[in-house]
């Protein structure tokens, strides 16, 4: 494990994730939150005031997942804003502001209550225990997922006959499934990527507000958005002026749904037999005056 | 050239064959007719395009976008075919729930268009899946999403399906003169109506909350909680406005097929049809009233997106339901046959706005479809009604059933 490495995440709880990269999962919950069966969603914290839009958490993501590489010495790279993509799932802009160029990385925000997973009719998107949000191959491609993202993040592979949902995997299979950390989060040279456990990654963003409340806007995005994500975001100016929606509020997104699931519920059970007693009655009335006529 | 005719006693396989294969013939003795010379080329382009589409991926016959993952083929072939298909469940409740004997002759015209509907938005579905071999996941459990409104949308669809089926089949037993299955379908067709109706109440309203996940993606104007019971009571006009525009064409295309009985009740039938669409529509427009209170959305009725809005409830919602009253009260099938059209294009615009034009209203670069999209669609359209044709032109649908299944009743 590399000095420079450790530095990433913080001391407590997820230093025992594991730096050796070989621990077996069930001991991310040891670190006692007093219940044994929940785990601590694990997530990173982006301090975008630290950020120099190197873009080597692009390089670094584009060589795990076996995507083109980025072409780092491209300047003109930051001219238009860059969404991610089926072949990039993490870009960094650029934002001119009076606070000078702010590099925002964005990536899926893996939702602790994710839209796309409370979408998908065979559950192809899952939440794993651990926080990443993940795709399955049971996927009907039906691109619900997609409609149902508030960060439009599920990218579907319009140009291929077996296409696939392609997003930010949170490095599940490859790292954090194994105790390792996300390779985004290894390559970032400047510390802007910190990965840790979601509730100390707040009370990190906190304190880095408190200590500096003239460099940093007074929210941590990813907070309470949409009911709370595992990537968490600091800014030194209003989120909107950095590419971030403000309107999402802080409903998690199943719970938009959730209030009708249970109306149809309802509704299959009283219908039928509300229907079976009019038609009863129907034709009751019908026998009686019948032979006056169809 | 009539049903009864052609139904001869089908005892083995054999028999089933040469009855089917005999059926198979056209029936007309021009085949040049200016539906077939315009349906022929269009469903064989339909057909190239739909191997290009599953040989190279979605990316090569649509314009489908990352920013819009669903385009016409969802759109228009399932949200609007849902919506125009739910004559049948309206007038299923109309008939077999309430009572009302007189809609006899239009019921298994209306069923089989459903049915029909459904098959075949099902079938083009399958076209817009990226995966589609995986399509009946849902159903056999290799996973089952239960907190998805997408999940029961399609449970509910394909049971209504099913049970349009059995709701169809005795016609089909009638005209392969079946006599011992007439009798057990047609004990079942109370039972598969009232699961019908239950069915379509749910996956009709769950088309409409498909979008309720979309809270930030939607126009305020056209996204609230109401989206489902507002796609429920559509469905109610827009389904019965079909059954008044589709009478309006086959009672002429399909002229000669018509007992005398159901051409005389047709008339009587339609005024009163366009007077449940009339408070259906009523009912609608009230709910949309109360939407814009709730949401307070008054403000938002003066851009453009307003005007547009503006178009589709006032001018495609609340004047065909103002003529709708008019025809039913002066008789005139000609005004209400307008107020039809009028609803049918209301409805379509609705749909159209929740899935494609209000939806990311504010993104840069809008879609629209490709002209592939636009062939497949018709694609599907053209085969259902050739196979509509087909069935109607020889199982009795229009037609008077067999005398043994009328004696039966």
């Amino acid at each position: 494990m590399e000095r420079r490495n450790f530095l990433k995440v913080l001391a407590t709880g997820a230093s025992s994730l594991a730096l050796e990269g070989t621990v077996n999962p069930k001991s991310l919950h040891a670190q006692g939150t007093g219940e044994k069966d929940e785990k601590e969603f694990l997530g990173v914290l982006v301090d975008t005031t630290r950020c120099i839009g190197c873009r080597q958490c692009e390089a670094a993501c584009a060589e795990v997942n076996d995507l083109p590489a980025p072409d780092l010495n491209d300047e003109h790279i930051f001219d238009i804003k860059r969404v991610t993509s089926e072949t990039q799932y993490t870009t960094v802009n650029r934002y001119q502001n009076k606070r000078g160029d702010i590099y925002v990385k964005t990536q899926c925000m893996h939702c602790n209550q994710p839209g796309c997973a409370s979408a998908c009719l065979v559950s192809a998107m899952e939440k794993t225990k651990e926080g990443p949000v993940i795709w399955k191959t049971n996927c009907m491609g039906c691109r619900y997922c997609m409609i149902a993202c508030p960060f439009d993040i599920p990218k579907f592979e319009y140009d291929k006959p077996v296409p696939k949902i392609q997003k930010c995997t949170f490095c599940w299979e490859n790292a954090l499934k194994i105790g390792d950390m996300p390779a985004c989060v290894k390559a970032c040279p400047s510390e802007a990527l910190i990965f840790g456990t979601r509730r100390e990654l707040i009370e990190e963003a906190n304190k880095r507000i408190y200590e500096h409340p003239d460099a940093y806007y007074h929210h941590i995005y990813g907070e309470h958005e949409v009911g709370g994500t595992s990537w968490l975001y600091l800014s030194a100016v209003p989120f909107e002026e950095i590419g971030f929606r403000n309107d999402l509020g802080t409903t998690p997104y199943p719970k938009l749904t959730k209030g009708f699931l249970t109306n149809i519920a309802v509704i299959d059970l009283v219908v039928p037999a509300l229907l079976l007693g009019i038609s009863y009655v129907a034709k009751k009335k019908n026998n009686d005056t019948a032979g006056e006529g169809e | 050239m009539n049903g009864k005719g052609e139904t001869t006693d089908i005892n083995n396989l054999r028999d089933f064959l040469t009855f089917f294969r005999r059926s198979l013939r056209p029936r007309g003795k021009n085949v040049f007719t200016p539906f077939n010379v315009i349906t022929v080329p269009v469903i064989l382009l339909g057909l190239v395009i739909i191997v290009i589409r599953f040989a190279r991926g979605l990316g090569a016959v649509t314009n489908l976008s990352q920013e819009f993952p669903w385009g016409l083929w969802i759109g228009f072939d399932v949200l609007i075919g849902i919506a125009l298909a739910g004559g049948a469940y309206v007038l299923c409740f109309i008939y077999y729930v309430l009572g009302y004997k007189q809609y006899h002759p239009i019921v298994r015209t209306v069923v089989l268009n459903g049915f029909l509907a459904y098959s075949f938005y099902a079938g083009a579905l399958l076209l817009d899946l990226g995966r589609p071999w995986n399509a009946f996941n849902f159903l056999i459990g290799n996973k089952f999403g239960f907190s998805s409104v997408l999940f029961m949308v399609a449970w509910h669809f394909f049971l209504y399906t099913m049970s349009l089926l059995i709701e169809f089949a005795p016609a089909i037993a009638e005209w392969l003169g079946l006599k011992r299955a007439w009798k057990t379908l047609n004990t079942m067709t109370l039972g598969a109506v009232v699961f019908g109706i239950m069915l379509s109440l749910g996956h009709q309203g769950g088309v409409g909350g498909l979008f309720l996940i979309a809270k930030a993606k939607i126009h305020p104007l056209w996204y609230s909680e109401f989206i489902p019971l507002l796609f429920v009571v559509s469905s109610v006009f827009a389904g019965l406005s079909m059954v008044i525009f589709e009478g309006s064409i086959s009672s002429r295309v399909f002229h000669d097929r018509m007992s005398a009985k159901h051409r005389e009740s047709h008339d009587k039938l339609v005024i009163a049809l366009a007077k449940v669409c009339a408070g259906a529509m009523f009912v609608y427009f009230f709910l949309k009233l109360l939407e814009i209170n709730h949401e307070d959305t008054w403000s938002l009725l003066t851009t453009p997106m307003g005007y547009w809005y503006l178009l589709e409830v006032v001018g495609c919602t609340l004047l065909p339901c103002i003529l709708f009253l008019q025809g039913a009260q002066n008789g005139s099938l000609s005004v209400i046959k307008w107020a039809a059209v009028l609803a049918l294009i209301g409805v379509v615009l609705n749909r159209i706005n929740i899935c494609l034009i209000a939806y990311k209203w504010y993104a840069p670069v809008h879609y629209y479809p490709s002209w592939m999209e636009i062939v497949v669609t018709l694609t599907v359209i053209f085969t259902e009604l050739w196979v509509y044709r087909w069935i109607i032109n020889r199982m009795p649908v229009v037609s008077e059933s067999p005398e043994w299944a009328e004696e039966a009743h």
